[in-house]
């Protein structure tokens, strides 16, 4: 809870925005909070395979998003997020299993007859058209008459607070005017789902920091299911209802922001979503863990006697005490000031370099004790072998 | 900074003068003027003598079918070339530009042993008891020879601005429930307009005026304008009338231009 709060201050330190229309206070409204209204999955997917030129991307995905939630895939670079949002767009097929969409398969049927829409990470308007005729596109192949056409323009460029541009052309516009435009482009059809890929990438930070903000309005206003893939975690962790961690093709770990920031099922969610010390540590019954020798109440439990772990703890849950009142004593070896709290690396006597993210100052070379609340730590199953790492939850 | 610019600038400028600027004027000087040196319009209205007007008007025919055979046959392949690999892309687009390499004269004359009335597919005919043909010396020879000529000039523009229009813009025209068909009218044709207008002026310009190729595969009966201008400076040595004449078709060039320029917005291949 610590963390979100942390999120809403980021939102509102005052910085001037573009537009006016959604006072600081209000912001906190639309973190996602509540778990309404998320009903039966919309889409499945069912053991998807997909390699290209040999090399496996997806391994046997298995997948279901609700209606009308926000589902964030989140990994680095290769790790399969974008061939499986193209997989369900339909611009890529999968070597194996199928994508259902309300029960019915829709493997096969190409990207124009599915009830979706794409948002694309460059954007991807089309030049030779203005504002106008790029938003209308969809509807003009549909049939629509004039007059429905030209209501929605209007509605869908309000939406997305650019009124009056429609007879601008697209090269006049800055990023995150056009990436706006290709997302009023895709709601004027009204999907039931919008898949958007890396839409802020190309944005500088506060751009995309409005643009968050803007896009779960929109989710809330429109009531659609989207569907987004990134490689930044604050993102997903800023708009997600659900967050789906994926690494080389198969999922990681499933679950609301809270729980994956908070609950990492393994070493490399909790090394990818935030900053994280991972220690080694000896669970030695329930709810009692030794680390480096020292011995920390915990809450976890069912992880049998004498078991090695790994030990997730956050730097910002370490706090630092007087020497004798700590769990662990350790020296001060670093310090940085980053603005909202102070960035330290505390060491302890077995030579391991602890972050530590604290208001509290510390000066370099003072001797300090570490003490971390039971509910502040993590514990996880050791992996097997490297590879492991790797392997899905998801079975 | 600005002198040393002005300073490279030079030898293009003395370029242009030399061999642009000074022969337009030269032109422009014989064909207004008569043996005498005195100023005429002779040489202008030349063209509406029944021979010449004939010559034009078979010359606009034939490089108007051929651009348009150009066209309809580079289009596909460019769309083909732009869906492969890219080691794939390299080798078939050096396939087609390997003839290139070879003299323009040297292919053309290679066409005319093969047509030849006694030449290797007549051969070939004869040798199926099937009945010879007469193709060259025919306005569909020329045709030929003019698509065999300048279709690399066609291919390459067309393929180098279908190569820029990213995959997603088709992938969002699909998404956006265009099919193929609607995708390749609305949103490949009007993006790859740039290219397509360059390849036609690539293509009709130099078959409107070409006379080799009219020469070798249309023989004497088949006269284009281009044979006509060639024989005033060559043959009658009336330069006179050979410059009016090149006016003329300049004029019809500019026009043709102009035309394609009204449709081309974004000015990108146009050759002004």
């Amino acid at each position: 809870m610590a963390r979100l709060n942390c999120y809403i201050l980021t939102g509102s330190t005052g910085r001037p925005r573009q537009s006016g229309y959604l006072p600081g206070l209000l912001r906190q409204h639309y973190i996602p909070q509540e778990e309404h209204k998320m009903n039966k999955p919309l889409i499945d997917l069912v053991n998807i395979s997909k390699s290209f030129d040999g090399t496996l991307v997806l391994d046997d995905l298995n997948l279901s998003v609700k209606e009308n939630t926000f589902v964030t895939l989140l990994g680095p670079s290769g790790c399969g997020k974008t061939t499986t949002l193209r997989i369900i767009g339909g611009f890529e097929t999968a070597d194996t299993g199928s994508v259902i969409f309300e029960g019915e398969d829709i493997s096969k049927l190409p990207p124009n007859k599915r009830q979706l829409n794409t948002v694309f990470q460059k954007y991807a308007l089309f030049s030779h058209m203005n504002i106008a005729e790029n938003i209308a596109f969809g509807l003009k192949i549909k049939g629509k008459s004039r007059a429905y056409i030209d209501d929605k323009i209007r509605y869908a460029l309000r939406l997305v607070n650019l009124d009056g541009f429609e007879k601008r052309s697209v090269d006049s516009l800055s990023g995150g005017q056009q990436q706006r435009i290709a997302i009023a482009r895709a709601i004027v059809n009204e999907p039931r789902v919008l898949l958007l890929d890396e839409p802020l990438g190309a944005l500088d930070l506060k751009l995309r920091q409005d643009m968050q903000y803007e896009l779960i309005r929109l989710k809330n206003e429109l009531g659609i299911t989207f569907i987004y893939v990134t490689h930044d975690q604050e993102e997903a962790l800023t708009m997600s209802d659900t967050i789906v961690v994926m690494n080389q093709g198969y999922i990681q770990q499933m679950g609301s922001p809270e729980q994956i920031y908070n609950e990492p099922e393994n070493a490399f969610v909790a090394d990818f979503i935030g900053e994280s010390n991972i220690v080694p540590g000896i669970m030695l019954r329930d709810e009692l863990v030794e680390i480096f020798g020292a011995r920390f109440d915990c809450v976890d439990k069912g992880f049998g006697n004498n078991t090695p772990v790994d030990v997730v703890i956050r730097p910002e849950d370490i706090d630092l005490v007087e020497p004798e009142k700590g769990t662990l004593r350790g020296v001060c070896t670093h310090l940085i000031f980053k603005g909202v709290h102070y960035e330290m690396e505390v060491t302890t006597p077995d030579g391991f370099e602890w972050l530590v993210h604290s208001t509290d100052l510390c000066p370099v070379g003072k001797e300090v004790g570490i003490h971390v609340d039971p509910f502040d730590i993590q514990i996880m199953n050791k992996p097997a072998s490297e590879d492991e790492e790797a392997v899905g939850v998801n079975e | 900074m600005n002198n040393s610019k002005r300073l490279l600038a030079g030898p293009y400028l003395l370029w242009m003068t030399g061999f642009i600027i000074i022969p337009l004027i030269l032109i422009l000087y014989y064909g207004l003027t008569d043996r005498n040196g005195a100023f005429t319009l002779a040489n202008i209205t030349a063209i509406s003598t029944p021979e010449h007007m004939k010559a034009l008007w078979l010359s606009l025919v034939l490089s108007f079918v051929s651009t348009v055979i150009c066209l309809v046959l580079a289009y596909p392949l460019a769309m083909i070339l732009r869906h492969r690999g890219v080691g794939q892309k390299s080798f078939i687009v050096f396939i087609f530009i390997l003839p290139m390499w070879m003299n323009f004269l040297l292919r053309t004359l290679a066409w005319q042993t093969l047509l030849e009335k006694n030449g290797v597919i007549n051969g070939i005919l004869t040798m199926l008891h099937l009945p010879s043909q007469s193709l060259i010396n025919t306005p569909g020879a020329i045709i030929f020879g003019m698509v065999y000529n300048f279709l690399p000039f066609m291919v390459l523009p067309v393929y180098n601005v279908l190569c820029k229009i990213d995959d997603n813009t088709i992938n969002a025209a699909r998404d956006l429930g265009a099919s193929p068909f609607q995708t390749l009218i609305r949103i490949w044709l009007p993006l790859s307009f740039p290219g397509i207008v360059s390849g036609i002026t690539m293509v009709f310009v130099p078959a409107l005026t070409t006379f080799v190729i009219s020469n070798l595969l249309g023989g004497s009966k088949i006269l284009l304008i281009g044979n006509v201008i060639e024989q005033e400076f060559m043959k009658g040595s009336n330069w006179h009338q050979g410059s009016g004449l090149s006016l003329v078709l300049m004029i019809f060039i500019l026009i043709s231009m102009a035309l394609i320029a009204k449709y081309d917005k974004n000015g990108e291949g146009s050759a002004f």
